[in-house]
């Protein structure tokens, strides 16, 4: 207790050359826990949007399916097993049937993939309801991204060319009845929505589906040789790796940031124990051991950390708080990282998180602070009492 | 010899120097008494401060003993030679060493930290300690902020604010100019005869020379005199 009172004591009565390392110190607490929220808040919002999009509460595939090859697609379908027919007529699975097809906006051609869901889902936040058939059009709903690559309109006609389930080539004319917003490009870019009902009967494929998405996290998994269970945590592990890729180049700022305000502490106490030789002989003659004054250094230079999260606390709050609040605004060339990302970012900064970071930060600064304060151990107090550079 | 406080026996002390040995002590043998108010004088390299400071603990002997207030000195372990100068040993530096962070009253104080005494009645044993050097309006104040004078007299309010039975005074007056000198000479005299607490000076100072009652000449390491004043 005594070593923490002259600590404090000691530190104050340095005046600006404590605030300097406080100051600088608290911008790193900040930063590192606004960049680790910024991640977090990234890796919570993908996580969401990617479950209330596409994912759902985990998924049934069929057999065949393999997202990565387009090949396997024409295979790809089975009809619902019976022990998930209950579940799809009361909405707690959606059936999604997948195909491959082509459209013809203003006379280009592009392959897209066609997705026929239900109307009447609820279990995606897709518009589907949209998909609803006025008897004479085939309405179809596509995302902000590929209504932009295709230059196609609400409203709008576009031509619709597939395979059927025998190889035989068809066509026809889709209305864009509505353009959903989404930060989820994996339901958006090169797709079109359509009605599951009319998608079979042009892939001569009634009753059949590719994908059954629950409504659920924790469905109980019915495997059967022709459908697949997989969960969510599966479903999202290739956004989760590629968000640990993302957060390595955070991973590095973080540890320059903590560098820097462990550079701050370390130079401080180097500088302490150069200049305060005369000093830390006089305590020594005062009655301190050597370990009493190692001690008291290795606090004082930890108490800058200590401080520094009070400092923090009083600026960085309000600040960190008013970012999860509005959010941050992300430039639309962020729509390049590939993965559900929002106009806006919400941090988000978790007990954990804070309480971690000052943790760390603490427990390194005592490190660094201990490290050069070993040399006092090795002093001489007689020549450290007339100030003697040893 | 009840209040025999200090006891020397052959002490020698060498220090490494280059590839040989300089030798700062050469088997001096000294006793002193609670009370006494003392100086080892000599030139600069005769070994004054090197006793003064295996006196205070912050030092061993090479050869021979040091026994202070009843410990071997050369036998202490860190904490105890620590604990000894906590409680009776007080110091007093050419240069003050006082805390230039710390105001007069948190200087004062620091002493009385170290030995847990609790807040009032640290308090109370400052304020009497800055009593006595005359610095009560002073105490809020920082060294920077003091004459040398008052800095030094802040020193020896340190150095006495737990009652120690030793005091160790090196060059205590250096810096100081005559005025200066006299008065934290009489300060010093004053505490000596009030609380009977041994002053010990290291000093080449004539002025300091003229207050203690027992001056010890050392040369070359070697006590050359030692010689009593007659009290009046």
């Amino acid at each position: 207790m005594l070593a923490f009172k002259l600590a404090l004591r000691n530190i104050l009565g340095a005046g600006l050359r404590t605030w300097l390392n406080v100051i600088v110190l608290s911008f790193s607490f900040i930063i590192i826990i606004w960049l680790k929220g910024l991640l977090e808040g990234w890796d919570r919002q993908a996580r969401n949007d990617m479950i209330k999009w596409e994912i759902g509460g985990g998924q049934y595939w069929h057999a065949a399916y393999d997202p990565f090859d387009p090949f396997t697609l024409s295979d790809s379908h089975g009809t619902i097993p019976d022990v998930l027919n209950d579940s799809v007529n009361n909405g707690s699975i959606v059936p999604v049937l997948l195909s491959q097809g082509t459209i013809y906006p203003n006379g280009r051609m592009q392959s897209v993939l066609i997705k026929g869901i239900s109307p009447e889902q609820e279990v995606l936040a897709l518009p589907s309801s949209k998909l609803k058939s006025d008897g004479v059009d085939i309405p179809a709903i596509i995302g902000r991204s590929m209504a932009e690559s295709t230059q196609l309109k609400e409203g709008e006609y576009v031509t619709v060319r597939w395979r059927d389930k025998n190889g035989t080539f068809d066509a026809t004319e889709i209305k864009i009845s509505a353009i959903f917003e989404t930060n989820v490009p994996t339901v958006d870019v090169g797709q079109v929505w359509l009605p599951i009902d009319i998608v079979r009967e042009m892939m001569l494929l009634p009753g059949e589906a590719t994908l059954l998405i629950t409504d659920r996290e924790g469905w109980q998994s019915a495997d059967t040789d022709e459908w697949v269970f997989k969960d969510q945590e599966t479903l999202l592990s290739d956004i989760e790796t590629i968000i640990k890729a993302k957060s390595f180049v955070g991973i590095i700022i973080w540890a320059i940031l903590l560098m820097m305000a462990m550079l701050a502490v370390f130079d401080t106490q180097v500088l302490s124990i150069f200049r305060r030789q005369k000093e830390i002989g006089t305590y020594v003659a005062l009655g301190m051991t050597r370990g009493q004054v190692v001690k008291l250094f290795t606090i004082e230079g930890a108490m800058h950390s200590v401080l520094a999260a009070l400092v923090a606390a009083v600026y960085g709050i309000p600040l960190l708080a008013l970012q999860a609040i509005r959010g941050i605004s992300i430039p639309v060339e962020s729509k390049d990282f590939g993965i559900a990302m929002a106009a806006k970012l919400y941090p988000v900064y978790s007990l954990a998180l804070i309480s971690g970071t000052i943790i760390i930060v603490l427990l390194v600064t005592t490190i660094v602070s201990y490290w050069p304060s070993r040399k006092i151990a090795r002093l001489n107090p007689t020549e450290a009492l007339r100030g003697r550079i040893q | 010899m009840n209040d025999e406080v200090i006891r020397i026996e052959g002490l020698k002390k060498h220090f490494a120097m280059g590839s040989g040995w300089f030798t700062a002590l050469n088997g001096i043998d000294l006793s002193f008494r609670r009370g006494e108010f003392a100086g080892l004088i000599g030139p600069s390299g005769s070994g004054k401060t090197t006793l003064l400071n295996i006196i205070g603990t912050l030092d061993v002997p090479s050869e021979g003993k040091a026994i202070i207030l009843g410990e071997s000195v050369g036998n202490l372990s860190a904490g105890a030679s620590a604990s000894i100068r906590k409680s009776q040993l007080g110091f007093i530096f050419q240069s003050y060493n006082l805390f230039q962070v710390y105001t007069v009253f948190e200087n004062v104080e620091f002493p009385l930290l170290l030995q847990k005494i609790d807040a009032s009645k640290r308090k109370k044993m400052v304020l009497d300690a800055l009593e006595w050097v005359g610095l009560t309006d002073k105490m809020k104040s920082k060294p920077a902020q003091l004459s040398g004078g008052e800095s030094q007299r802040v020193a020896i309010a340190r150095s006495m604010v737990k009652r120690p039975a030793i005091v160790l005074a090196d060059e205590p007056t250096a810096n100081l100019d005559a005025a200066n000198s006299h008065n934290i000479l009489q300060t010093m005299e004053k505490l000596n005869r009030e609380l009977q607490t041994t002053f010990i000076f290291a000093t080449h100072d004539d002025k300091v020379i003229g207050y203690v009652r027992r001056k010890i000449f050392l040369f070359d390491g070697k006590v050359a005199k030692d010689e009593r004043i007659e009290q009046n």
